[in-house]
């Protein structure tokens, strides 16, 4: 009992701290490969190549002001940027990083915790972020802020349909839902799951994309419209808590693709834990080069893209999974 | 049961620890200075025009209620993944009739302009 306490507490502040340093070298990568996509060169100052900038960064961040603007609503100000933080550090509570290994005479498992509903607690969490975009955009007083809030909660809310329904592809041909059991599934290269579902992929990877709010579904933050979208009164830490929401966020979605997409930590001669970083760090790029390439969508066209295209689409691709399971399933699929 | 489920309260215990000593951070070690006008919203350097507690328009409302709906559906879908091979053709059959029903609803709902955005 004390023993299980011990290490799967040790377990949670260390992936607690990984995923902090990893939220504040995201916006490192970001600046940096942006940079280099546009012909600059990017922070350089701090540290060699630029290294030490999100340290930097955050101290800096810690030693502003807390500027409070007269007219909010206190109680919800003050949780808004929590409840963004929050449900980003809790997704990973369920995702593989590794297989099972031995640590000092310890057999430890490479996951926080093996829930068996794995993939429908990472989606209820996920889905808790829009109250803190919500409530932070309404409760800050300011007309720019709450215009924002209502932008991007109304985007979250139309994309997280297909969001939803881009997975059960995936459940149909694993018949689980949980993540541990979906890595096994998918041991070599052949039977990576993207194979199986690639509607279903592009489907998830379109999603998570307007999910996390980012380019070109970056409608919240049209700093050209908006001034800031819904952080426009925060400072200091409480804007630091949305953004490492932000960009907890974008890693966590990139570690479930990984886990229902592309196998997880399985590969070949490297650790586990290197595969799993190599894999999440792609879909990072990924997510950068988009930034670089593609103009923002008007908000018109977003929405109706989202309801009238990703929806039908993706209730398509179950029907059609699920029939395709069922004439052809083993031939396919596997048993 | 412990094993699976004191981590995650673990790390909700300590996400949200986190969340307050950063805040608290912040407001015991940033500077503090009030002056004049800089408890206004933002307004570009002019005087703010207008607040924010103004009527919402009823689309957001609508663009709600059709997530609600359809995302409850989205979620009898679950249960039929997991056992999909068990059920077999009648299990996708009588799937096929409930997605027909959602798509009904969602015929109904385009053709009265619920989801249209100007």
């Amino acid at each position: 009992m004390l023993e299980v306490i011990l290490i799967s507490s040790i377990k949670v502040i260390v992936v607690v701290v990984v995923l902090l340093t990893g939220c504040a070298y995201a916006t490192y990568m970001e600046r940096k490969v942006l940079a280099f996509m546009q012909n600059r060169i990017g922070p350089n100052y701090a540290g060699p190549y630029g290294l030490l900038q999100p340290i930097a960064d955050a101290v800096k961040l810690i030693f502003k002001e807390d500027v409070v603007p007269d007219n909010v609503e206190r109680l919800t100000y003050t949780l808004a940027p929590m409840i963004s933080f929050v449900p980003a550090m809790l997704t990973f509570a369920v995702v593989p990083f590794s297989s099972n290994f031995t640590l000092f005479g310890y057999e430890i498992t490479g996951v926080i915790s093996d829930l068996n509903i794995g993939i429908l607690f990472v989606f209820a969490i996920t889905s808790l972020g829009v109250y803190g975009i919500l409530l932070g955009g309404w409760s800050a007083g300011s007309k720019y802020s709450l215009l924002g809030g209502l932008r991007a909660s109304a985007q979250m809310i139309s994309y997280e349909l297909s969001y939803g329904l881009s997975i059960v592809g995936v459940i149909i041909i694993a018949n689980t839902l949980s993540m541990v059991e979906l890595v096994e599934q998918q041991s070599s290269i052949g039977s990576w799951f993207i194979w199986k579902q690639p509607l279903g992929f592009l489907l998830y990877i379109t999603c998570a994309v307007a999910e996390t709010n980012r380019s070109p579904f970056d409608l919240p933050e049209a700093e050209s419209e908006l001034v800031g979208g819904y952080h426009t009164e925060y400072s200091s830490m409480r804007f630091a808590q949305f953004f490492i929401g932000e960009y907890g966020n974008m890693l966590a979605v990139s570690a479930v693709a990984t886990t229902l997409f592309f196998g997880g930590w399985q590969g070949p001669l490297l650790p586990p834990v290197i595969w799993f970083l190599i894999k999440v760090f792609c879909f990072m790029f990924f997510y950068i080069w988009l930034r670089a390439t593609l103009p923002r969508f008007r908000y018109d066209q977003l929405m109706n893209f989202g309801w009238k295209v990703l929806f039908p689409l993706a209730l398509f691709n179950t029907l059609l999974t699920g029939l395709w399971v069922l004439w052809l399933g083993d031939v396919l699929f596997g048993g | 049961m412990f094993e699976t489920f004191y981590p995650i309260l673990f790390l909700f215990v300590f996400a949200v620890f986190l969340a307050v000593l950063l805040t608290v951070f912040s407001v015991i070690l940033g500077r503090r200075t009030r002056s004049g006008k800089k408890g206004q919203s933002y307004e570009c350097g002019v005087e703010p025009v207008g607040t924010n507690k103004e009527p919402i328009p009823v689309k957001y409302f609508l663009i709600g209620i059709s997530f609600i709906l359809f995302d409850i559906e989205l979620i009898f879908l679950l249960p039929w993944a997991v056992v999909s091979r068990e059920l077999g053709m009648f299990g996708f059959i009588s799937i096929a009739v409930f997605i027909a029903l959602v798509i009904i609803g969602y015929i109904y709902e385009l053709g009265k302009g619920a989801l249209k955005w100007e």
